[in-house]
């Protein structure tokens, strides 16, 4: 299936929750959409039966500046067909459904997201840290993020 | 004498209460620095709970202040058994975004190398896996016959293990004279110790009672989780990506996917795991010999790539096949030198957050095999 396939037939199901359509060369094609749609889209690419996105690749986050922004990779093992989801969300309140109960691989993915970005997953069963120390303060990849000059007394050296 | 006593035992009232105990972070057999909290009941595991992060170096930070070429070094520090293969989906994203052809003879050279890094890493991982269920001579036996294919890494880019040799557009260096020759008789090698490990350990009673029926992955399960490699392949699924979408020239050799096939235990347990990986060296193998047959000996290895690499406004996700499964590159361009924001995604990382899944319900010793059948590195969990 074609990416603009894939989006028109998310149009007729979900209307104004999906935003766009990107496809431009070289990047891959994407669809955006509203941050509180994520979970119904998703269940849909995953259970439909002429899209079957079974595979979720990779799950991440980034700092666009205003907003932040969750990408995520998926991919059909049965058909063989790729799409990207996008989904911008404020930076004052980063908060967006898990996905954690249709691919079970975005338990970590969706932990890191929350560890190096700051965004919060509701509905995820266990939102804590996974690369830095539980109790670390900030998220690194964030464009303002200051590394603390101390850390339980000791210097953090950079 | 003192009249024995006896002891009035009612098993079904002894205590049985559930213990926590740490496993690693520094424990051989953890493979690296992996802090896994294990409660048991009795000697039976009935929850895991990996706790990640001691390798943690912020390899996506740091990349987001160095220029696109400076970063193909800090990829090699990922997965350091297989820097060669993690490598090629880096660069292959940048060529991608930019539109660059690279010649024809590196992508041969790519093969190669990518190909001999393979069996070094299932030499590796089947040595330590052998390793953990207490078997020592294979181990001895891979690594005198990988130090073979690390020479010839060696010859090419100058270092053992963290190479540095792919370039956008090309390979830091030419081929040497004797290359062929020494490719040749590396795999000549590497068949006669295959053979000779299937004997000692793949077919040996012991290991079989110790892998068969254990730590088993549905495919469902497996999919589900997004594992991908050997693991993916040990449940009996068939997706490799140099096959099912096969970049670079991988279309143009002839070369079997293995699956697990359940000749011994049950499709999916640490022995078919394993198998997958004995099976896999040998079609690298022929892999490498039809790309030297193929190969073309003259011409450049470098296609004509400006010194400073600026990418356009774009974003490319680009995977690979590594040994160990699906490595992917995110990377976001913003028409500087430097990347946006760099998103790698680890094959360990995601293959190693089953281990809660399929370690439940069996004892605690297996759980070390489980871990060892999967395959990790932590410079690649941790990034």
């Amino acid at each position: 299936m074609l990416a603009t396939e894939i989006f028109q037939r998310l149009s007729s199901e979900f209307g104004e929750k999906v935003l766009g359509l990107f496809d431009q060369q070289p990047s891959d094609p994407a669809i955006s959409i509203a941050p509180e749609a994520i979970f119904d889209i998703c269940h849909t690419l995953r259970d439909d039966e002429e899209m079957q996105f079974d595979y979720l690749m990779s799950l991440s986050g980034l700092d666009l500046g205003e907003k932040l922004g969750m990408v995520y990779h998926l991919c059909s093992m049965q058909l063989g067909h790729r799409i990207v989801i996008k989904a911008e969300v404020d930076k004052a309140n980063p908060i967006v459904p898990s996905v954690e109960r249709l691919w079970r691989t975005a338990d970590w993915h969706e932990r890191e997201t929350y560890d190096l970005v700051g965004i919060h997953f509701e509905g995820h069963h266990n939102m804590i840290r996974i690369l830095c120390p539980y109790d670390w303060e900030g998220h690194p990849l964030r464009k303002d993020y200051q590394v603390p000059e101390m850390y339980h007394g000791m210097k953090v050296t950079y | 004498m003192s009249e024995k006593k006896r002891l009035d035992l009612e098993y079904s009232q002894l205590d049985s209460d559930r213990m926590r105990i740490n496993v690693g972070p520094q424990h051989p057999s953890t493979h690296g620095v992996l802090r896994l909290e294990v409660e048991v009941d009795g000697e039976i595991v009935t929850e895991v709970v990996p706790h990640l992060g001691y390798l943690h170096r912020s390899f996506e930070k740091h990349c987001e202040s160095m220029t696109y070429q400076q970063i193909i070094p800090y990829i090699d520090r990922m997965d350091y058994i297989s820097a060669m293969n993690s490598e090629w989906p880096y660069v292959m994203a940048l060529e991608k975004m930019l539109d660059i052809k690279v010649p024809e003879k590196v992508e041969y050279l790519r093969v190669i190398v990518a190909e001999l890094n393979r069996i070094a890493n299932h030499q590796i991982a089947v040595a330590t896996f052998g390793l953990d269920a207490g078997a020592f001579t294979p181990f001895l036996f891979y690594f005198r016959d990988r130090e073979f294919i690390i020479w010839i890494l060696e010859k090419l880019s100058g270092a053992r293990l963290l190479y540095n040799y792919f370039r956008v557009g090309g390979m830091a260096a030419d081929i040497y004279n004797g290359f062929r020759e020494d490719c040749l008789s590396v795999i000549e090698k590497v068949r006669k110790t295959n053979a000779e490990v299937m004997d000692l350990l793949i077919y040996n009673r012991i290991f079989i009672q110790r892998t068969a029926n254990v730590g088993i992955l549905t495919p469902d399960v497996a999919i589900n989780y997004a594992c991908s490699g050997p693991v993916l392949r040990g449940s009996g699924v068939a997706y490799d990506l140099r096959r099912n979408e096969p970049y670079s020239i991988y279309d143009r050799f002839d070369f079997d996917i293995p699956v697990g096939k359940g000749e011994v235990g049950v499709v999916g347990d640490c022995w078919n795991r394993n198998m997958v990986r004995m099976h896999e060296m040998e079609q690298s193998c022929r892999i490498i010999e039809q790309a030297l047959e193929q190969m073309p000996m003259e011409g450049d290895v470098k296609a004509n790539v400006p010194r400073r690499i600026k990418v356009p406004k774009s974003e490319v996700y680009m995977r690979a096949e590594n040994p160990k499964g699906e490595v992917g590159f995110y990377v976001v361009g913003n028409g500087t030198d430097k990347p946006e924001r760099l998103k790698a995604r680890g094959a360990s990382f995601v293959n190693l957050s089953v281990i809660p899944e399929i370690s439940k319900g069996y004892m605690f010793a297996d759980l070390i095999l489980i871990l060892g059948s999967i395959d990790i590195v932590l410079g690649e969990v941790d990034r």
